[in-house]
């Protein structure tokens, strides 16, 4: 028989340092990986994590996608923080540049230096208000909130799919499902000639540092973590519940939206089909890799932004599929739970 | 005569605290022998590892003369050992019988368990119907369900921890007078309490454990309580005096009609409670645990909107509808029932869990910041004044011992000077020693003049620290006893839900 007990006393050092194990269990287990597939597990490894990065490129490009994984993941720790399981990223995202990028086809004469800020803006709001939709039916009829936000992501990509081939269709576009570009004043500036790395970076940091001013010395940040740890204390404490509710998934659906609109006003230049690969759901992943912890989400955002560029690159040295990259992440996940279940329980088998 | 069980240097270590050191003692066969000691003596501990739950560490149980290695319930229910639990566990939608036939190692039927049930009530005068759901049944019957289901496996021992904490005393005599019919029947019954009297009138042979050791092994005849309570403790119980110093001409809290209609089956509902509370007065709201209080309690600090009728006046203001903050806000002060993830967030420092309580208070902000010093500095002050056993501020509360931490929460509250505490179960489950400073802390508060409400179940804590007691019994209020001469026999029957 298995038995699983609860460890009167575990240890804070390893709940920080788990995150480290299950990346080097990742790396232990991708090996099979590639043995399986007749490669060299050295060989291999260098060309997913390091030779994606040995050149001022990778390293730009390894930013331009930590950025909205650090981003979203910055905003998803307030939910999870809260206990509250927003999923949705990836559909806050996506309303985040159908609005802010919607702002920029509207003006796509302007030269004003006005347009970007507004588009930024109008991004952070497109995010926000998807995630009320969930908050709202939360607090209001008390669904859960995992499903209906996830529900709404595919909503949101629909709607995404509706103007890129319809209202917004470029007409000089030979009928490919796009938007005209966005006017120059439109454009995310970049921070070298030549590279993609853009001004997106600077909001991941300003937000990590406010998140980490938040977390420790507010008394939001306080409510926060005891609504997180016990939802009566919370209620003796005096702390509405309702309402963080809906602050936590404003500012997660904000980021998120922001995170959208960085993407395609940066890299992309207008709105199509595939604006992300998956980083909202990815970010959920970066969350929990870093603890929740600021500072932590920084790092692991670059880590798992590492892994996107190593598939990319395996899939052109190694000819093997760019969904290794995938695998990867959901190893890391894996182990993290795994690492982190074994902190918190004892298993012994008897 | 030949012991059945005999303990021979057991030991048990749990990180940072041995819960059983060497012990050793054997128990009489076809007696009723007590095990006696404070909360974290190593009683449970000890009657664990009989019963197969708990490993030793080191140490052997001999039973009827053989040696035997009891690595399970299953194997302890095979040797005849038997044990009825403080906290029940049984499916509150089925009924006796189903829960009944669920505890059965053997094959049997419904109809035949049913006879053999009615066999068991009928001879010990168990009142059950079978075929009644158990949240239909008083706390005392459902008691009644697990002894049932125990003696339906034949036991030549039977473990009972803390049997009476629950019971009424009507239901507390019920029920030894059902244990010695079973110990001329030719069952040994191994009793754990902490209760002084109770074990003077039951048992025949008592063992004293404190800190894991046993202090001493006793035949109960040839001790008194006050004897008892000495060897338990280590020192002469000394009952604090209450003094009456109640301002009777003004009022703090007024109850009027308090009313619940809930349609929930597990709620019970309030039936026009009235209650004036006086300044400086301790007012004790006892009866047994499911009869209101946890509905009173809610309507009281107002966390969860539930609704009901009439009004609450504090001070001339009626605060039906304020919510809790408001509430604290006006001096109103909380110690609920559940300290871990109620009154407390375990995994939160002691200072952080002092803003938990008073994050109302704008002495602890600056503006939408925390005031760390200040948290600290009260959590100081605390840790201090009511002499929590902690090496610093920083630690988690989880960390903390029951009554270490019940102080800490207590003396959180009292700091804040309030004009009112509200208090659900102050001392359950904590030591003696830290149970004894509680009261005390909380007698010398009323004579500054602050009103108190302590609902219990404990009835000899109200007894020793409120003015005035009233009894909860199915949603109603019984009218208020005057503690100093107080009518025993009158409280046992409002106790039984015979108001006047």
């Amino acid at each position: 028989m298995i038995n699983i007990k609860l460890r009167e006393d575990y240890s804070n050092l390893i709940f920080y340092l788990s995150p480290l194990v299950a990346v080097l269990l990742t790396l232990f287990f991708g090996s099979f990986i590639f043995l399986i597939l007749d490669l060299s597990p050295i060989e291999s490894f260098k060309i997913f994590f390091i030779s994606p990065i040995s050149n001022s490129y990778g390293i730009s490009e390894l930013f331009v996608k930590a950025t909205p994984l650090a981003i979203i993941a910055l905003g998803l720790s307030y939910c999870f923080k809260n206990n509250i399981y927003n999923i949705g990223a990836e559909g806050q995202l996506t309303m985040g540049a159908i609005f802010g990028g919607g702002i920029g086809l509207l003006f796509n004469e302007s030269t004003s230096i006005f347009l970007l800020p507004l588009m930024i803006l109008f991004g952070a709001i497109g995010g926000a208000f998807w995630a009320t939709i969930p908050a709202l039916l939360k607090t209001k009829f008390n669904t859960n909130e995992i499903l209906t936000s996830l529900m709404l992501t595919y909503v949101a990509l629909f709607i995404l799919d509706y103007f890129v081939v319809g209202p917004w269709k470029d007409p000089a576009g030979y009928g490919l499902p796009k938007s005209m570009p966005f006017p120059d004043a439109g454009r995310l500036p970049v921070l070298f000639d030549g590279l993609r790395i853009h001004i997106g970076v600077y909001f991941a940091i300003i937000i990590c540092f406010i998140s980490y001013i938040v977390y420790n010395k507010t008394l939001f940040g306080f409510k926060l973590r005891v609504s997180g740890f016990s939802s009566k204390a919370s209620q003796y404490a005096g702390f509405k519940y309702k309402n963080l509710i809906f602050y936590t998934f404003i500012i997660s659906g904000a980021c998120s939206g922001l995170a959208g609109l960085f993407e395609v006003s940066g890299p992309i230049g207008l709105l199509y089909r595939d604006i992300s690969p998956n980083y909202g759901f990815t970010a959920i992943i970066v969350a929990f890799l870093g603890r929740l912890n600021p500072l932590g989400i920084i790092l692991s955002s670059l880590l798992i932004a590492l892994t996107y560029l190593g598939a990319e690159d395996a899939q052109l040295f190694l000819k093997i599929p760019s969904a290794v990259g995938f695998v990867f992440q959901g190893l890391v996940l894996f182990f993290l739970l795994g690492t982190d279940f074994l902190n918190k329980y004892k298993v012994s088998v008897s | 005569m030949q012991p059945i069980v005999e303990f021979q240097n057991i030991c048990k270590e749990y990180p940072g605290v041995v819960a059983n050191n060497n012990v050793s003692f054997k128990i009489i066969r076809q007696s009723i022998h007590a095990i006696l000691g404070e909360n974290g003596a190593g009683k449970s501990t000890l009657v664990k590892i009989l019963y197969g739950h708990v490993k030793p560490d080191y140490g052997q149980i001999i039973i009827n003369s053989d040696l035997a290695t009891i690595n399970s319930p299953t194997k302890a229910q095979s040797l005849g050992i038997n044990m009825v639990f403080q906290h029940f566990s049984l499916f509150e939608s089925l009924t006796v019988a189903e829960n009944l036939i669920l505890g059965m190692s053997e094959k049997i039927s419904l109809n035949k368990l049913k006879s053999k049930s009615e066999t068991i009530c009928n001879k010990y005068g168990f009142n059950l119907n079978l075929n009644s759901p158990i949240s239909s049944l008083s706390v005392g019957q459902r008691q009644s369900v697990e002894i049932v289901r125990s003696l339906l496996n034949n036991p030549k021992i039977l473990i009972m921890d803390e049997p009476t904490s629950v019971l009424t005393p009507e239901e507390i005599n019920k029920l030894f007078k059902i244990i010695k019919k079973l110990v001329s029947d030719g069952l040994t019954v191994i009793f754990i309490s902490h209760k002084l009297d109770e074990i003077i009138n039951l048992s025949d042979h008592v063992t004293i454990m404190r800190n894991g050791k046993v202090i001493s092994n006793l035949t109960t005849k040839n001790e008194d309580p006050e004897s008892l309570g000495y060897k338990m403790l280590g020192y002469k119980v000394t009952k604090t005096k209450q003094i009456n110093n109640v301002n009777y001409s003004e009022n703090v809290l007024s109850l009027s009609n308090l009313s619940s209609f809930s349609q929930d089956p597990f709620t019970t509902n309030l039936n026009k409670i009235n209650l004036n509370l006086k300044k400086g007065q301790i007012f004790g709201i006892a009866g047994v645990a499911g009869n209101g209080q946890k509905e009173l309690m809610e309507i009281l600090l107002n966390e969860n909107d539930f609704e009901f009728n009439g009004d609450i006046i504090f001070k001339n203001i009626k605060i039906n509808k304020l919510s809790t903050f408001q509430r604290k806000s006006l001096s109103i002060s909380y110690v609920t029932e559940q300290r871990l993830g109620h009154s407390a967030v375990p995994e939160m420092s002691l200072s952080e869990n002092i803003l938990l309580s008073m994050n109302h208070k704008s002495y602890f902000k600056k503006g939408d910041f925390i005031n760390f010093d200040r948290i600290n500095s009260y959590a100081k002050d605390v840790i201090k004044n009511f002499n929590v056993d902690t090496p610093s501020f920083n630690v988690k509360a989880g960390k903390l011992s029951g009554g270490n931490l019940q102080k800490f929460i207590i003396g959180r509250e009292i700091m804040s000077e309030p004009e009112l505490l509200i208090l659900s179960q102050p001392t359950w489950g904590i030591d003696a020693g830290s149970e004894a400073f509680i009261k005390k802390s909380l007698i010398e508060l009323s004579h500054r003049g602050v009103s108190i409400i302590i609902i219990s179940h404990d009835l000899d804590e109200l007894l020793e620290v409120c003015h005035n007691i009233s009894v909860l019994y199915k949603g109603s209020l019984s009218k208020s006893l005057n503690v100093e001469n107080i009518d025993i026999t009158k409280l046992g029957k409002y106790m039984g839900g015979l108001f006047d």
